[in-house]
């Protein structure tokens, strides 16, 4: 999987990836320090080939133009803060502005006893964004994918048929992949989810519940 | 970020401010020579610690007109270049404090800014506000000499992009210069999935050996 990553992260440096997956992307970075480097040889490649481009003469009136903008607004760039104690240990910070109250205040939805799921909210109406909650020894229904599935374990980890995931790590699963993945015992799982399509319930039970799957 | 001040003395500039009218189409090289590039980031240490707009109009002959030049070589019309351009340098102004020389190269923190003005503008899109390099420090804080490697590894990372092999070359210029998904440099090239992701692949390991073959 670690393959697919690199082109993750390539169309992330290049910025060609779309909000879902880019989120996707941002929190495996938060998460791990070798994503990291490597983002910075990619966004340091992305920067020399700019510094090789050769010059286009501007018009004579863009820098008046310019100068005449500065500080003429009071943009400041401030990151996002963390809206509580809870989300600051919890979440990364790129989660931090899709969730304005803190995980309390997402909108949480039960499946059965020990599954919850909240929606963040995305702009981009193509992916859906989902914090997946999952208690220690428990799993999610077997399930495949009609699009890619891209999981980041925030807390916890999990295991499925493939193996196992630990904090920070990033799976990618597209239709091809059936899976039944299983919190780890002892510690409850926390996952971002990002689909760019709905998640497909197999088995006898998912025939109930597939048309109630809001995408 | 006051260590720009403290150890950057910087002569008068001797860049014509405000060239008007002639168009001295001088044979300009494009790329960066290092000491260059040390005194454009002493510009940007200008502008983070006294707003010093001469400094600015410095940073913006030089890179604005890259900038643009950027933009167009993915598409965009001269105005809209032009319009991005200005977008960049006006961010570049407003958080010159937070870049960080011994992090990444200027030529790099100013193609991110670019990068991201392009997203905004030409896509009107959201995008995650985070950027890899804003990340608070943690175990991979560079170390206090990190800044002089940092300048030899660019120019490195330069003439190893130009070593590799022309079909792994152009997907990375696709992407960068195009803000093309890997998906799409293989439509557009007509080639299988597997050999763009294979070309892509071959280059990072690539540029990551040389990279890692640079430190110490």
């Amino acid at each position: 999987m670690t393959a697919d990553l690199d082109l993750l992260l390539l169309d992330y440096a290049s910025g060609a990836l779309q909000e879902g997956p880019a989120l996707a992307v941002a929190t495996k970075l938060a998460l791990d320090p070798a994503a990291r480097a490597d983002m910075r040889l990619l966004e340091a490649t992305g920067g020399a080939l700019f510094d090789g481009v050769e010059p286009e003469a501007v018009s004579e009136s863009l820098l008046d133009a310019t100068l005449d903008r500065l500080d003429g607004e009071s943009t400041r760039f401030a990151l996002a803060l963390p809206p509580d104690d809870e989300a600051r240990r919890l979440l990364p910070a790129p989660l931090w502005r899709y969730a304005p109250r803190g995980l309390d205040g997402l909108q949480w939805k039960q499946w059965g006893k020990h599954v919850r799921e909240a929606t963040l909210p995305l702009a981009d109406r193509r992916y859906r964004a989902t914090l997946l909650h999952i208690k220690g020894g428990h799993g999610v229904m077997r399930h495949t994918h009609r699009g890619t599935e891209y999981t980041v374990v925030l807390a916890g980890s999990f295991h499925d048929e493939d193996g196992r995931y630990g904090t920070g790590a990033m799976q990618i699963c597209d239709g091809t992949i059936r899976h039944r993945p299983i919190a780890d015992e002892g510690q409850d799982c926390l996952c971002l989810g990002v689909l760019d399509a709905p998640m497909h319930f197999t088995g006898l039970l998912g025939r109930f519940i597939n048309p109630k799957v809001r995408f | 970020m006051t260590q720009h001040a403290a150890t950057i003395t910087i002569d008068p500039a001797p860049a014509p401010w405000r060239r008007t009218g002639s168009k001295r189409r001088m044979k300009q090289r494009a790329v960066t020579s290092p000491e260059q590039a040390r005194r454009l980031e002493a510009l940007v240490g200008l502008i983070a610690c006294h707003r010093d707009r001469n400094a600015f109009i410095e940073l913006f002959q030089h890179f604005a007109p890259r900038l643009k030049a950027f933009m167009m070589r993915g598409g965009a019309d001269p105005e809209t270049a032009e319009e991005i351009a200005q977008e960049a340098m006006i961010t570049v102004w407003n958080k010159a404090e937070q870049f960080d020389p011994s992090r990444a190269a200027l030529s790099t923190w100013i193609f991110t800014i670019a990068r991201n003005k392009r997203i905004d503008m030409l896509r009107r899109q959201v995008r995650p506000e985070i950027d890899a390099l804003d990340l608070p420090g943690g175990d991979d804080v560079p170390p206090p000499d990190a800044r002089l490697e940092l300048t030899q590894a660019s120019a490195d990372l330069r003439g190893s992009i130009a070593l590799l092999p022309p079909e792994q070359r152009q997907v990375l210029q696709l992407a960068f210069f195009e803000d093309k998904s890997h998906g799409v440099i293989s439509v557009e090239l007509g080639l299988p999935l597997g050999t763009v992701k294979s070309r892509i692949r071959l280059a990072l390991a690539r540029l990551r050996g040389m990279v890692e073959g640079h430190q110490p």
